[in-house]
């Protein structure tokens, strides 16, 4: 099979607070795959580790084949064209319109002209459930749902191989996250994608999720698929899990 | 007639206290003004009488329980009279809740020394951290400018009519009225003196040389500085700087060199202007109250005033436009993730840039002089 993303033995401390001891799990291409956890564990900290966005203080961290450690800066680059990230609240540019957010990576990095970007922009709007009439909104005139829609289009403006999400469904009425539920799974479908999300919601577990890793008392209490994870002995999987398998 | 209250009877050694109504959050202050006032020397028996009270909220259960444990640390003993199960029920919960409650760990007290010490260690830390910003700048970013490329003019226009456009009347004003000022004040000195004429001097010197980039320097560092430090900050709350640095787009090419060059053009620009509005202003004082005219007003500024004046006040426009924007993007920087910490961290940049300017103006008055220019 073959390896997208590998963590091994990873270690950290945020103020004094030992976040990750020992850390380790691999994420295969195509999967869809769910970091879960009690708040507080680390969840979040791992994906901004594997985003680079905060420095990997010991072990190691493999995404696309490229350690992370010793990555050059224009490496770096070209990883961030390959990947993309949902923020938690979105993290829109608020400065800008929806389309002007979505377009901006390919005005930037590409030379396409501005009829073939509208294109892409009209194309990634509709695939994520926007309306066209939407596009000329700012973030700050559109509600909570749709922000969430319109950062998942702009990660995917470069057609990512990796996409990254953090607590995609928080701040969701269920219909709305079962909408998102639903959307990721066609987009893995669409685009074949490899999707790393951090979530608490377990209704979009049992719905997408293919492989998960469960981070319990700094380490990975259990990684693997749904079906075995009752033979766990975690306290945390044990009180989250409960109500399923009865 | 009052629905909750309470009644102390004693009976020798015997003291009964009745509770009526609802005991809850908002009489508790009432009843313990009540009961510290009994005298508890000769009593051996207390009763707790809760027969008549309807309702007890868990704030009242606190203050009964510590009531009991007060009673029995001095020997007395307690009684309790209910038959409402509810109450009882609170009571027993908070028993139970105090058994096994952690004390809650108190913040240590710590001596003046000591946090002088941390005051000043925390200083030294924000002062290496901001020398560790410039340098992250000069040493990795400024590389950008390298290219022509990489410049982006479009960022760079728009923080131009946002720093120098929009700033046209304000500085127009504030520079207007300080020459008017100034003039005004020192009209009335020169009078004494019938040196009328020399206003011209004065004031040529002082607007062109030193008021007008500091004044300059100064509206702009409450203009732009808090709005570089607040929009940076915001961006950072709202997790649009992650966004960009996972896109690959650095934030410092994007944000932070545009606005630096940005003010460093608009710096300039805007002490020329005020340069003119206050020798304006000066002008005008002096011809309605020196009775100067335009006319040998600017005969006399010609005469008078070299170039130089004019050239240095310029030159000190970019130095200037640097410090304020570095130090308001490094407060935009340093935002964490609360929404207070945007307002200190703008107040700090807006003082900390008009301290930066005041120095830097220091410096540059000794070494001109120095230079005996």
């Amino acid at each position: 099979m073959d390896r997208v993303i590998e963590v091994k033995n990873l270690k950290t401390t945020l103020d004094n607070r030992v976040i990750h001891n020992g850390l380790n799990l691999t994420i295969n291409r195509g999967d869809i795959y769910g970091l879960l956890g009690p708040s507080g564990c680390g969840k979040t900290t791992l994906l901004r580790e594997m985003v680079m966005l905060e420095k990997i203080q010991s072990g190691e961290i493999e995404v696309l084949g490229q350690n992370l450690n010793y990555i050059k800066h224009n490496q770096a680059q070209k990883l961030r064209q390959e990947w993309g990230v949902l923020f938690q609240a979105g993290a829109l540019f608020s400065s800008l319109t929806l389309k002007e957010n979505i377009s901006l990576p390919l005005v930037e990095y590409t030379d396409l002209s501005t009829k073939m970007i509208d294109e892409i922009v009209k194309f990634k709007i509709n695939i994520v459930g926007l309306k066209p009439s939407d596009a000329h909104l700012y973030p700050s005139q559109i509600s909570g749902g749709m922000n969430k829609k319109a950062a998942l289009a702009r990660s995917l403006a470069m057609d990512p191989k990796l996409l990254f999400l953090d607590e995609p469904t928080s701040g969701l009425d269920p219909i709305s996250a079962r909408d998102f539920d639903n959307l990721i799974l066609k987009l893995r479908e669409l685009f074949n994608l490899t999707i790393i999300m951090v979530t608490h919601d377990l209704e979009s577990i049992y719905g997408t999720v293919d492989r998960m890793a469960i981070i319990d008392n700094q380490k990975i209490a259990y990684e693997g698929s749904l079906e075995n994870i009752k033979s766990v002995e975690s306290e945390f999987i044990q009180t989250f899990f409960e109500g399923r398998y009865e | 007639m009052k629905k909750d209250y309470l009644t102390v009877d004693s009976i020798d050694t015997k003291l009964s206290i009745k509770f009526f109504g609802e005991f809850n959050l908002y009489n508790i202050s009432e009843y313990e003004n009540r009961l510290d006032k009994i005298e508890l020397t000769k009593i051996k028996t207390i009763i707790l009488d809760f027969t008549e009270l309807t309702f007890l909220d868990s704030a009242g259960a606190i203050f009964i329980d510590n009531l009991e444990n007060e009673f029995l640390s001095k020997n007395i003993v307690v009684d309790t009279i209910c038959d409402n199960s509810i109450v009882l029920d609170t009571l027993t919960l908070i028993k139970k809740e105090k058994d096994n409650e952690h004390k809650l760990s108190t913040k240590k007290e710590e001596n003046g020394l000591i946090k002088v010490g941390q005051l000043a260690y925390s200083n030294y830390l924000g002062f290496l951290s901001f020398m560790a910003f410039m340098g992250e700048m000069f040493a990795t970013k400024f590389h950008y400018l390298r290219s022509y490329k990489n410049i982006r003019f479009k960022e760079i226009a728009y923080e131009l009519n946002g720093s120098m456009v929009k700033a046209f009347g304000i500085i127009a004003l504030t520079s207007f009225l300080i020459g008017l000022v100034v003039a005004y004040q020192s009209a009335y000195q020169l009078k004494l003196y019938g040196a009328n004429i020399f206003i011209v001097d004065m004031l040529g010197i002082s607007i062109l040389r030193e008021l007008a980039p500091l004044i300059t320097a100064i509206v702009m560092a409450g203009r732009i500085g808090s709005a570089f430090t607040a929009q940076i900050g915001a961006m950072k709350i709202t997790q649009e700087l992650d966004a960009m640095r996972t896109m690959g787009f650095d934030p410092y090419k994007f944000l932070v060199i545009p606005k630096i060059i940005a003010l460093m053009i608009a710096m300039p620009i805007l002490i020329f202007l005020a340069d003119m509005m206050g020798i304006l202003g000066g002008m005008v004082v002096a011809n309605i109250d020196l009775g100067i005219t335009t006319d040998l007003f600017l005969d006399r500024f010609n005469e008078v005033v070299a170039v130089k004046h004019f050239f240095i006040g310029i030159l000190k426009g970019p130095f200037f436009a640097f410090l304020i924007a570095c130090i308001a993007i490094y407060r935009g920087l340093m935002v964490k993730n609360d929404t207070q910490s945007i307002g200190i961290n703008t107040t700090k940049s807006v003082v900390e840039s008009i301290f930066a300017v005041i120095v830097c103006d220091a410096v540059f008055s000794i070494v001109f002089t120095n230079l005996g220019i």
